[in-house]
Parts: structure tokens; sequence; C-alpha cells
């Protein structure tokens, strides 16, 4: 699904995030990316939609090297990838259910067909009694919720997420994560950047802990 | 294709919601505004030309003999006129005549009478086939018992040489508003695209197309270009409206009906879709600058 070979990172100015970095991440898996903030996970997960570039080596996912794709193939690569952010950058100009509805209004959907998707992502985080409330009304945990059935709507086969549960209470992170567990199990490919080792000990997967931009 | 379509809806309705809110309303009457100097211009100028359609424009030439000439000397030139190649009919108005045509005009007859004769000559008016006016006036001028040559549409031609100059004064009047509104309409999508910063992130980051996000502007920018169109046929309508109460009370004096007509359907049709264009061409050009700055990579 999505595999890494001497993958380097460095931003002009000459910081170095990731430093020859090779994994694979099977179909089906999940998995975490741990390590002290700064450490290079993000760096390592907004490779995968190419929202960054590789510097050198490769990066696949599905069969495509993404640090290669024009510009005006990304878009199509990112539909079929779910992106969950620390700041769930939610749109607070519109409610709940707009909000999950967006990745449909432009991938081709019958209204109808989009509208019913968007309902059955809310009900699956638990949200669907919300759907008409302004994302700002929500707890920090379920707008992380909400985030996620955004980010899923779609129904893309890679689900990733960048320390979903860093600003949440312990119960708030148990539900998101047991979210994505969910996900998992129905196949989707999950990976997770968190620093909270509890949470990685709970759930096992495939651990790839960085370490000033090496994975160790 | 459905799909498609109801893309282009929803593009659509939302560029009708951020014109009604946002300052979209502001830029359309400085396109209307603007529209208006060049449109008004070219519709007194159009009806100024009606006005002047009216006047002969045929190449004639009038040609006086001297006073004293004989009408046997007025025979003979005229022999030699109609045998000129470059003069396509001539007529002779006898002097008696042209004493009456004059006395027609009021208060002419008792200068007359005050003159105890008639102190005009026989003449020739003479409409010429080929358009160079001056050299065959010159040449008439040089013929036995004529007296003196005038062209007499010169001044006809010359009303209409200013008119032309007038109209190119306008184009190019509105070519330089033209490219001023395409830089209005820049920077307000411009501002409107720095508003929605956040969404235009937040659709690049879930795989929204660039078209995508551009249509919602480019249909922004074509709106307000349309209705500052529609703003600047108003203030067009509206001073003409002004303007005919006065011109009315004027050419009522000379006993004409002229009055400013507004724009033929075409021509307010074309001000309508120029502006819609420059509105849209601004959104363009605003759009595929400031959305590349964007780029979350």
């Amino acid at each position: 699904m999505v595999s890494f070979s001497a993958v380097a990172k460095r931003y002009p100015g000459g910081q170095t995030a990731l430093h020859d970095v090779s994994f694979a991440l099977q179909s089906g898996e999940l998995a975490f990316i741990t390590g002290r903030s700064g450490a290079g996970k993000s760096t390592l997960l907004k490779l995968i939609p190419a929202i960054e570039r590789p510097t050198s080596g490769s990066v696949i996912v599905n069969g495509q090297n993404v640090g290669a794709l024009k510009r005006s193939a990304l878009p199509y690569l990112r539909r079929n990838v779910g992106l969950v952010f620390q700041d769930q950058k939610l749109l607070y100009d519109r409610s709940v259910y707009e909000n999950v509805m967006l990745p449909l209004t432009f991938s081709g959907q019958a209204p109808r067909e989009a509208a019913r998707r968007a309902r059955a992502a809310l009900d699956k985080v638990g949200l669907l009694a919300r759907e008409r409330s302004n994302p700002i009304q929500l707890s920090g945990g379920e707008q992380q919720r909400v985030a996620i059935a955004r980010a899923v709507v779609n129904r893309p086969a890679l689900l990733l997420a960048d320390e979903p549960t860093a600003n949440l209470d312990a119960e708030s992170a148990a539900r998101v994560i047991e979210i994505f567990v969910a996900f998992n199990q129905v196949g989707v490919t999950v990976l997770i950047a968190t620093h909270d080792q509890a949470l990685v000990e709970r759930f096992g997967g495939q651990i790839l802990h960085l370490e000033d931009g090496r994975l160790q | 294709m459905i799909g498609w379509l109801h893309q282009h809806r929803r593009a659509l309705g939302s560029a009708f919601v951020r014109f009604a809110r946002s300052a979209g309303l502001l830029s359309t009457l400085v396109i209307g505004v603007a529209l208006a100097l060049p449109a008004g211009g070219y519709t007194l100028l159009e009806g100024l030309r009606g006005l002047s359609a009216r006047l002969s424009f045929a190449p004639q030439i009038s040609v006086f003999l001297r006073p004293e000439a004989k009408r046997a000397e007025a025979d003979a030139l005229g022999n030699l006129l109609r045998a000129d190649r470059r003069i396509d009919r001539v007529r002779f108005v006898p002097r008696e005549e042209a004493l009456k045509e004059l006395s027609a005009v009021q208060g002419v007859p008792e200068v007359i009478a005050a003159l105890g004769r008639n102190p005009l000559p026989d003449a020739f008016v003479v409409t010429v086939k080929e358009d160079a006016l001056e050299p065959i006036a010159a040449d008439l001028g040089r013929l036995p018992a004529v007296g003196h040559v005038q062209a007499d549409t010169v001044w006809a031609r010359r009303l209409a040489a200013l008119a032309g100059i007038g109209r190119l004064a306008l184009w190019l009047l509105a070519a330089l508003l033209g490219v001023g509104l395409v830089a209005v309409i820049f920077n307000t999508i411009r501002l409107q695209v720095l508003t929605q910063r956040e969404e235009i992130e937040v659709l690049k980051l879930i795989g929204a197309t660039d078209a995508f996000i551009r249509r919602p502007f480019y249909y922004l920018g074509l709106l307000q270009g349309l209705a500052g169109g529609v703003v600047a046929l108003g203030i067009v309508g509206a001073g003409l409206a002004l303007l005919n109460r006065e011109v009315r009370t004027l050419s009522e004096s000379y006993g004409s009906g002229f009055h400013f007509a507004f724009l033929p359907p075409g021509d307010a049709f074309a001000i309508v879709a120029f502006a819609a264009l420059i509105g849209w061409l601004g959104a363009y050009l605003s759009v595929a600058k400031h959305l590349r700055e964007m780029d979350p990579d």
C-alpha cells in the first residue's frame, strides 16, 4: 500500500527532517508512527499525499511514485487518502453535515447518494444527531470525529492521522482511536502519528519509531 | 454529466452568495460608472450621426458664374461640364430660380427689394463621380465665365471625420477603462481568495481539483462584470432621459423631433458582454496568480 525507500527530506535552509527512511505498509495494516515532537512524524505523513515532496528517495502509494506526480494528478491521489489533522481543519462557516459533504461536492456523486454517504459517515463516528450544529459548538473530541467522518466519506483505502488525540482528554482520545480501529477492521489501511506510548501499546500493530528524522 | 452540471450550479450558487454578501456590489458600481462614460459617449455620437446622415454627403460642387455672364456663356459652360468624364450629373440653376428659392426665406425679399436687382448669378450644381472633390473644383474654377466654385459637402465631410475621431477616442477610452477595470476585479477577487483562504487550503488537502476551486471565483468575476454592465446601461438610460428633456425643447424650436435614442439592443448587449468579459478576465488572472501561492507544498 505504502512504501518508502531511502527517503530524505531537507527543507530549504538546511534543516533535515528525515534521513534515509525505508519501510513498507501492507494493505489493511494498522500502524503507528511514534517519536518526540520534531522527530519528523508530520513530515513523514505529509509525504504520502504529496503535501510535501521528498528531497531524495521514493514514496510509493498504491503503486504510484507520488514524489514524481504532476500537480494536476494530486487531487486524485488525495481523494484516495483520508487525512485527519491535529487541528481538525474544519470550516466554521458551515454545519457539521456540510463539512462532511465537502469531499463529495467534487467527486462526482449524485446529490442523493452523496447525502446518504455523508450521513453514514457521521453515523459511524456517532455524530449523526449533531449534523446541523456548527463545529464550533462541539467539543474537541467531537470535532476530531467530524474530521474523521470527512476523511472517510470518500471511502479511501488509506487513512492517515497526525496526532489525532493530542488535544483530547483520555476518554475522548480512546473513543477517537476506537473509530480508527473500527475502520481498520473493515479493511482500511490506517497510519497514525502519535507521541502517546500507552495508546500504541494497547493497539499494537507495526510501530515506526522516529528519532531526529531516523527510523529506529 | 449530471455531476458536472451539479458542480457548476453549486459554483454559481456560491458565487451568488459571495456576490450578495461581499464587496462585489462596490466593484459592480465601479464598473458601471466607468463603462457608462464610453457607453454614453457612444450613444450621443450615434445620435449625432443619425442627425448628420440626413445631410447630403453626395460629392457635389456648386459652380457659380460671374454675375455679368450671358446666358449663352452659361450654355457653353454647361456643354463643357457635360463633356467632362469625371462628372456624373449637371443641374443648371438659373439666377431667377435661385432668387425664387431664396425669397422663400423670411426677411430676404425685403433685402432683395432694397438691392433693386437680382444679386444672384446663374449656377450649376455638379455631382462628380470621384471622391476627389478639391482637384475637380480647382479645374472647374479655371473654366471661362466661372466666378466661384464651392465644394458644398466639404464641411459635412469634416463633420463626419470629426465624428470618426470622436469614435476612435471613445474606443481608446473604453480600452483604457477596460484595463483599469480588469485590475479592479483582479483586486476584488484577490481579497475574496484571501477571505476564503482556509476553505481553499482544506479543499486542496481533501482532493479538490484546481478547476473546482477556481470555478466559483470565475463566476463571481463574471457576475460582477454582468451586473456592472447592466448598471452602466442604467446610468446611460437615466442620463439620456435627463438630456432628452432639454434636447426636445431645443429641437422643437427648430421644428425637428430630434432626440437621443437609447442604444440599439445589439449594442446594449455588446456592452454587457464586454463588462462580463472584463469580470471573467480579472477573476481568471487573479485566481491564477493567488491560488498557486496557496499550495500546501
